[in-house]
């Protein structure tokens, strides 16, 4: 099915706490070679027909605006898989 | 005097701020978050809850409702609102208010009573304050870290836009204590504390004299009615 993929992460700046909660789990059961964790989401448009590069570029759009928050999120990648 | 009170698919506290709304002397008016017909209220309240579930980001899909288009479009004509908890989220993500919430440091949901500093009386919500007051009204939310860039916090102190402060200890996380803010003009004031259940004795937060007998809240919605009148 062609999908678009919106991948976005909490800034780098930010505290992760998701991520750091994970980390210690990971530091308790012996990986404190692993320095950090951070967690971000990836959200998939799907489409029942072929993706335009018009629909890349609205999905642009909408994944600075509303899908993520520039305040706290970075949008890390929108690509488009066949 | 109609007050607005907007229910989204998850909100919990409409009923509380009718209730607010009428014992401060106003008449309460319910929204419906798919209608962009505000009914010609003289102010609005976002209460609090958790608007569609909390997905995407707490108030991030309440931001994008027709009732909350219509808000913003008249909030900047000047129409009071008042955004609480998750009505405070839906303000930063509807870009009325700058900033955003994240999860509380410590990770848990809180819920005290919270002792909060009035740091600016001159909104349409908080003018029957004195200012520097102290007040007491019940806290309780999951993502009530307020953040911002430091570009931000420092126009925001500037110009005295922090609101309230959070007294005797940060809950959770939020930069500068800053609880609650307002816009340029006044109008918005968005804040994580609720007003609205500290409004009449036997319901309210412990007080020195009585148990249960705090009514900080009372004067949000007082402040608005007297702005209205004077407006």
């Amino acid at each position: 099915m062609p999908k678009i993929i919106v991948e976005i992460m909490p800034k780098q700046d930010l505290l992760d706490p998701q991520g750091k909660a994970v980390a210690n789990s990971l530091h308790r059961s012996g990986r404190e070679d692993i320095s950090a964790v951070r967690i971000g989401k990836r959200i998939e448009l799907h489409f029942d027909r072929e993706i335009t590069d018009k629909d890349l570029e609205e999905a642009k759009t909408q994944a600075a605006n509303f899908l993520s928050n520039d305040v706290i999120e970075d949008v890390v990648a929108v690509t488009k898989e066949d | 005097m109609k007050i607005g009170v907007i229910t989204y698919p998850g909100t919990l506290d409409d009923r509380d701020a009718q209730r607010a709304i009428r014992l401060a002397g106003g008449t309460p008016v319910p929204l419906w978050h798919a209608d962009d017909d505000l009914k010609k209220v003289d102010a609005v309240v976002l209460p609090g809850g958790f608007s569609y579930g909390d997905y995407l980001r707490c108030g991030a899909i309440a931001a994008q409702a027709p009732a909350t288009k219509e808000v913003i479009r008249l909030a900047g004509q000047g129409l009071p609102v008042l955004g609480i908890c998750n009505g405070f989220q839906i303000l930063v993500e509807s870009h009325l208010l700058p900033g955003g919430l994240i999860r509380n440091e410590k990770q848990h949901f809180v819920c005290k009573d919270q002792k909060l500093r009035v740091e600016n009386n001159e909104t349409a919500w908080t003018n029957m304050f004195e200012k520097d007051e102290e007040i007491l009204i019940p806290l309780k939310n999951g993502e009530g870290g307020y953040i911002a860039s430091d570009e931000t916090l420092k126009m925001l102190e500037a110009e005295n836009l922090i609101t309230f402060r959070y007294l005797d200890g940060n809950p959770n996380g939020s930069l500068n204590d800053i609880a609650g803010l307002t816009n340029k003009r006044g109008n918005v004031v968005g804040l994580m504390p609720h007003p609205e259940h500290a409004v009449e004795p036997g319901f309210g937060p412990d007080t020195k004299t009585a148990m249960r007998s705090g009514i900080d809240g009372l004067k949000f919605f007082q402040s608005v009615l007297q702005q209205v009148v004077n407006a």
